[in-house]
């Protein structure tokens, strides 16, 4: 029943909001942003769950109702949380309340329509983590692109049409290819199953009950069904993340998107790229996995090299950190692909730690445009004694990003090198992870490079007005996360036990590598 | 056991208050108010609406009662069409209360939306061929009036007169089928005529084959599907808003029903494919109807005619519930995607109906009827502007609505039949349609007016269909399980 009230406060929030006067809504979207994100951490709290919700694990807050039947196939409501989607849960719900207090500032028009639209995104948000039958999924999954859409297309920078619709059309895409995929699963398990759940098909899938799909003039061997599904979602999915060389819509979307927008994608919605890689291909479909390795590895490699070299090619600060969404996704394929505990477990480590972090670089480049109303780093040098405890949070969150000890950024990306080292999957593991940590070091270099150039240095930016500290509620969003990041940090068992134990079964498949 | 005249009484509810709509209109012309014509037109359809509505959901016609001597029949796809139709017609009346508020001649308009409805109510029951050609003709020539009811407008007269020359043809070209299939069979009795149909496939293969094409070019008018598609963009586009969403969402679903019913019932596939193989008929033209639907859709720059060939392209996907019947997934198969054809139409009749109204209160503002017109239009009218990106996303396949659920049954079920490219295709049409119906969204949220939009009022009735539609669509998304069972049962009934 939690997952439903979660669900429908979000929603009934956004109605409320939307229909409420522009003025009241600023405050009445963050009143109303409380209660689910209470109605979350409570979940964490009371959190009883154990084992992989696909693999027959103990499914947390389930709820079953039976929906549809069509054909030989039922369609249930069927919605619970396990050790993976719990983090993720409240990762959505804590961004969501702090990005709508960062938007405070910067939104000043049609005020009621923006958060009713981010409240409704949460709402389907929660959704896409929850839902455990793939119909039920999809149409969540679905559903967020539509207040994505118009967040940015209506709120976004100057090229914000264009932004929006590349948006809206390569992840739209995308869905259409992973969802044939996946129904080429269902097609090819035939009487195997007798639902579309989710944990039913990663069963039969994983008790190897892939049948031949198509007649017998043009029939479909199972093997190679597997492989095509394999990767027509692993394309669909890696749109989403956004993996090399899918990528190209997201700078576009984030320079566009206003700051609490850009907190939400990258902090949320490229873990649903992520979260859906593991769900379906990385446990339905292991042995393709397996054997698609060394290419899921170089593209993982690729990413996080390349994308960490396009941020350090960036002049506007808010591309840099941007692009380095993308070299940190990276890491998470890579531990994916490991197929170990902390391999996997560190990718869905990962997943939170950077959306917290980059939600906290996202915001802080917001608080400072606030200020400055430019986002080029040669612009506004010497920031730091002017904005001086934003200036703090910044450089604290990009030394997180960096990989600073005792910070979450830290415990992923080890957990992450120690999973892929000891892979027995992926061939010459060393060798990836040693490219991968070398990521490491240009990340280093852009965030020094811009904190130095953006943040110290003389003050020379002309302005008519008096550039001062950031107000209250500017700062309250970003200290919380930084908190959260040291948090996570210091004790990652707040959230890796959990993760682990959800993750042992993925990687249960008779070739994992040390546990 | 219900009283089984009960069972005819939707269709009586169109016929008595078109009958109410006379006497009103006999004794007090042109002085009644538009209320009580609007209020007895939707009592009307309402009364229809639920009694079908009630009907189809007791179970008590799923084996189908015959009257008349086996003329008329009413089952399941009888009730669940009706349904459509009652929904269609009470939104439609309410809609038109404002639309016409300040035109003359409204005691005819109601009474031809209500004559048309009576004669799309028993194209569903229709069990003979007599019976299919009246009733086709009591829907289609109120219709051919209704697009030109703003007879000082050059487009609304053009627009009439195009889909009455292409009707009276296509009726023609039935009326000669419908000859030569009795001709050929000796019967107009659709039962009467699956029994001598296997004879008269060996024996006379031409003119009954013949036949039953000159027949599907009847249906074709019907559904707006291509060949017989070219009256739908000008006749849409030229007819009062109302008017145009009651011909595209009841009027089609209307040439579907017997589409559905004698092709299935007279002329079994088995029977007849060696003389007209008409499901590999209909895989052409539901495969040329959606693409041309859907690309011509992309092109337009007025938002009626871009919503007219999207109509088009959705009679595409119905055709697949045709197309599909290749019995290459055995009988359950079969049934599950016409089916879903049917659920399609139930789904579409209330978005596309919804969209047609927007347009409506549109141009109800006198606001233009380009995309350009729509832009800025979601900070005057906020709430008709979150119904109408329900609508169309909805009709896009997105998953807000109900179009999404029925899309996936539809091409889900074709991959069950055996036709995967179909659905394929149709997957990648929807893909598509979503471009241009996005511009419609992007115009109403994103976009700023190029001149500052004036709205002096917010008409009541409008706003109530129209949100009415959108409650509708979203509910059947989860709600669309309370007829699929029966949807499926009815589609079965008829193999």
């Amino acid at each position: 029943m939690l997952i439903e009230a979660l669900v429908l406060l979000c929603l009934l929030g956004a109605a409320v909001v939307f229909l409420a006067p522009d003025r009241y809504a600023h405050e009445l979207a963050f009143g109303l942003s409380i209660p689910p994100l209470v109605v979350s951490l409570y979940m964490y709290l009371a959190f009883e769950g154990s084992g992989n919700a696909l693999l027959g694990g103990e499914i947390a807050y389930e709820t079953f109702v039976e929906w549809l039947q069509f054909g030989r196939y039922a369609v249930n409501y069927h919605v619970g949380l396990d050790g993976i989607s719990l983090p993720l849960v409240v990762l959505s719900t804590v961004l969501t309340t702090l990005s709508i207090l960062s938007a405070w500032t910067p939104i000043d028009d049609r005020q009621s329509e923006f958060y009713g639209l981010v409240l409704f995104l949460e709402g389907s948000l929660v959704g896409v983590f929850a839902a455990l039958d793939f119909l039920l999924w999809f149409v969540f999954w679905e559903a967020v692109l539509i207040p994505m859409y118009l967040l940015i297309g209506v709120w976004g920078g100057p090229r914000r049409k264009y932004a929006a619709i590349k948006f809206f059309v390569y992840t739209n895409i995308a869905s259409l290819v992973m969802f044939i995929g996946f129904f080429a699963l269902i097609f090819g398990l035939g009487d195997a199953i007798s639902s579309t759940g989710m944990p039913a098909v990663a069963e039969a899938l994983r008790a190897g009950q892939l049948g031949t799909l198509g007649t017998a003039g043009a029939a479909i061997a199972p093997d190679t069904l597997a492989m095509a599904a394999f990767l027509a979602m692993f394309v669909g999915f890696a749109v989403k993340v956004p993996i090399v060389p899918f990528h190209t819509w997201l700078p576009d979307a984030h320079v566009e998107a206003p700051t609490p927008v850009s907190v939400l994608l990258a902090g949320v919605l490229l873990k649903m790229g992520t979260y859906a890689l593991l769900r379906f291909n990385f446990t339905m479909l292991p042995e393709q996995a397996a054997m698609l390795a060394v290419p899921i590895a170089v593209i993982a490699v690729i990413s996080i090299v390349y994308g960490a070299l396009l941020a350090l090619a960036q002049q506007d600060l808010k591309r840099v950190v941007a692009y380095s969404s993308v070299s940190s996704m990276g890491y998470v394929i890579l531990g994916l692909v490991a197929y170990t505990v902390y391999g996997v477990g560190g990718a869905t480590f990962q997943m939170i730690a950077h959306g917290l972090i980059s939600g906290l670089l996202f915001m802080t480049v917001g608080v400072f445009y606030n200020a400055t109303h430019t986002r080029m780093i040669g612009d506004m040098s010497g920031l730091a004694g002017k904005m001086p405890v934003t200036a703090t949070v910044f450089v604290a969150g990009a030394f997180g990003y960096m990989g600073l000890p005792l910070m979450a950024g830290f415990m992923a990306e080890l957990f992450v090198f120690l999973g892929a080292f000891q892979s027995t999957v992926l061939p010459a593991a060393p060798l990836f992870t040693a490219i991968a940590m070398f990521g490491i070091v240009i990340v280093a270099g852009y965030l020094l490079w811009a904190m130095q150039r953006s943040l110290f240095g003389p003050f020379e930016l002309e302005t008519d007005y008096e550039i001062g500290r950031a107000p209250v509620h500017d700062i309250v969003p970003i200290v919380t996360l930084l908190a959260l990041v040291i948090a996570l940090g210091v004790a990652p068992d707040l959230l890796f036990e959990m993760i682990r134990d959800a993750t042992l079964d993925v990687i249960d498949v008779g070739f994992g590598g040390d546990t | 056991m219900v009283n089984e005249w009960l069972l005819l009484s939707p269709a009586a509810a169109f016929a008595f208050a078109a009958l109410a709509l006379f006497l009103i209109d006999a004794f007090t012309p042109e002085e009644t108010s538009g209320v009580v014509l609007t209020a007895v037109t939707t009592v009307g359809a309402v009364a229809a609406l639920s009694v079908s509505g009630g009907l189809l959901l007791s179970g008590a016609a799923a084996d189908g009662v015959e009257f008349f001597g086996g003329q008329l029949v009413v089952d399941g796809m009888a009730l669940l069409f009706t349904f459509v139709f009652g929904s269609v017609t009470a939104l439609v009346a309410i809609a038109s209360l404002d639309y016409i508020r300040e035109l003359p001649y409204k005691a005819e308009y109601y009474l031809l939306v209500s004559l048309a409805a009576t004669g799309m109510s028993l194209l569903a029951s229709a069990n003979s061929l007599a019976v299919v050609f009246v009733a086709l003709e009591l829907s289609s020539l109120p219709s051919y009036a209704l697009v030109a009811y703003l007879k000082n407008n050059r487009g609304s007269v053009e627009g009439a007169l195009k889909y009455f020359l292409v009707g009276a043809l296509s009726s023609s070209i039935l009326l000669y089928g419908i000859s030569l299939v009795y001709a050929s069979t000796g019967s107009l009795l659709l039962a009467d005529i699956a029994d001598s149909v296997g004879d008269a496939s060996t024996g006379y293969p031409g003119v009954l084959g013949i036949g039953i094409l000159m027949m599907v070019g009847g249906f074709a008018f019907k559904t707006a599907a291509v060949p017989f598609h070219f009256w739908a963009p000008d006749a849409y586009e030229g007819a009062p808003a109302p008017v145009a969403a009651f011909l595209s969402s009841a009027s089609k679903a209307a040439g579907f029903v017997v589409a559905f019913r004698v092709l299935l019932v007279a002329f079994p596939i088995q029977t007849v494919v060696g003389t007209l193989d008409w499901v590999l008929l209909f895989q052409v033209l539901a495969v040329v109807t959606m693409t041309l639907g859907n690309f011509a859709a992309a092109t337009q720059a007025n938002v009626k005619r871009m919503l007219a060939y999207s109509s088009i392209g959705h009679a595409g996907y119905a055709l697949i519930g045709l197309a599909a019947l290749t019995n290459a997934g055995g009988p359950g198969a079969e049934a599950t995607v016409l089916g879903a054809s049917m659920l399609h139409l139930l789904v579409y009749g209330f978005m596309n109906t919804g969209a047609f109204l927007f347009v409506a209160l549109v141009e109800h503002w006198e606001i233009g009827r380009t995309f350009e017109d729509y832009n800025g239009l979601a900070r005057e009218a906020p709430l008709a502007c979150v119904a109408m990106t329900v609508f169309l996303f909805s009709l896009a396949g997105l998953p807000v609505g109900g179009g999404f659920l029925s899309k996936y049954f539809l091409f889900a079920g074709a991959v069950g039949a055996g036709v995967w490219w179909l659905a394929l295709i149709g997957a990648i049409n929807s893909a598509l349609s979503l471009y241009y119906y996005s511009r419609v969204v992007k115009a109403m949220w994103i976009e700023t007016p190029t001149e500052p939009i004036e709205i002096e009022q917010y008409p009541t009735a409008l706003y109530v269909a129209i949100l009415t539609a959108a409650v509708v669509t979203v509910a059947l998304l989860p709600g669309l399980v309370v007829f699929d069972t029966t949807a499926f049962e009815a589609a079965a009934a008829l193999f």
